[in-house]
């Protein structure tokens, strides 16, 4: 539907934004990734809590982390997560192979430096999904070709 | 795997509680990093901008809407179409000048602000949805109109209904002389 783009542009906005702000003040690029990953966390929370008020309860990490592959991510990027690994010891790794949020902008190397700061705000958004889960984890992400890009989440074992 | 029939609709209410999630985020970063309520609105306009220059060929691929002959149709096709399309709602139009440049989009209800309940007390002249006076300002610069967007109401801060009004800069002649 038409909403994809209002979402993809804000966001572009947002991190051009973000950045252009930093480079006449201050000037940190580490706190502007910060700053996105803080929002996304926001949103991930409040949007996992309206998403899943009407679903069965999880009954284990990998249960949760097949629900945010299929359902969260179809709903958000209108397409599944590729490829989900895991080393069963907290670790999942989620592959993207054509993140919607990335194909616009090149096909293979060309500003591979600038990915990063595009995936920052999805990684606060799957961490917040997970807090409001039950789950406290980390999770960073790996661009090594547009428009392909892996999320690592690492729980905290407990 | 059947599933029930409002899933459709629910998916497609979340993206845009995505938006609008995401909108409230970038609004609270923004005022902590900024102290004035000014420069958070410019700040807010000057997203909206950049993402209206782009989101006006999103728009006319979607609609496939012919070229508006006025500036009233102009004005009912960013209600009746665009606010539909994005945003879920339909403003009513009104005319607010006699020259016929002059319209108010009266929202009763705005769906960006869902989820806001009120605005702090420190805040009291925060434009919360400033981003849409820029979204239509660069949109309708894209397709040559000029045009000067501002809020004259806003629920939140007290007043009945949302105004959002639109005020067309080019004299009318000038239109007639480029349809030749």
């Amino acid at each position: 539907m038409a909403d994809e783009a209002l979402f993809l542009l804000l966001h572009n906005e947002m991190v051009a934004g973000l950045y252009r702000a930093a480079e006449q003040g201050e000037g940190e690029n580490g706190r502007c990734t910060t700053k996105l990953e803080s929002m996304g966390f926001r949103v991930g929370q409040g949007l996992i809590e309206r998403f899943t008020k009407d679903t069965a309860r999880f009954k284990d990490e990998l249960d949760i982390m097949k629900f945010i592959c299929k359902d969260f991510w179809t709903t958000v990027f209108k397409k599944q997560i590729d490829n989900l690994r895991t080393n069963h010891q907290g670790i999942y790794v989620l592959q993207d192979n054509k993140f919607r949020l990335l194909t616009q902008m090149s096909a293979g190397k060309q500003y591979l430096e600038h990915a990063p700061k595009y995936l920052a705000f999805t990684c606060g958004l799957i961490r917040g999904g997970l807090s409001n889960l039950g789950i406290k984890s980390i999770v960073t992400a790996e661009v090594s070709s547009m428009p392909a890009c892996k999320y690592f989440s690492m729980y905290s074992i407990t | 795997m059947s599933r029930p029939p409002g899933r459709k609709q629910e998916n497609y209410k979340i993206s845009r509680e995505l938006f609008v999630l995401t909108y409230g985020a970038l609004v609270a970063q923004l005022c902590k990093d900024y102290e004035k309520d000014e420069d958070v609105n410019t700040c807010l306009d000057r997203m909206g901008y950049g993402i209206g220059v782009r989101l006006i060929d999103d728009f006319l691929a979607h609609s496939a809407v012919k070229k508006c002959r006025s500036y009233s149709e102009t004005a009912d096709m960013i209600a009746q179409v665009a606010f539909k399309m994005y945003l879920g709602v339909t403003p009513s139009v009104r005319c607010s000048s006699a020259a016929g440049n002059e319209f108010s989009l009266i929202l009763d209800k705005n769906p960006l602000v869902d989820f806001v309940e009120e605005l702090p007390a420190e805040r009291a002249s925060l434009c919360y949805c400033n981003l849409l006076c820029g979204v239509i300002r660069g949109a309708l610069e894209m397709v040559h109109l000029a045009a000067e967007v501002t809020f004259l109401q806003d629920r939140l801060k007290g007043d009945a209904v949302t105004e959002i009004g639109i005020t067309f800069l080019r004299k009318a002649e000038d239109r007639k002389h480029k349809r030749n």
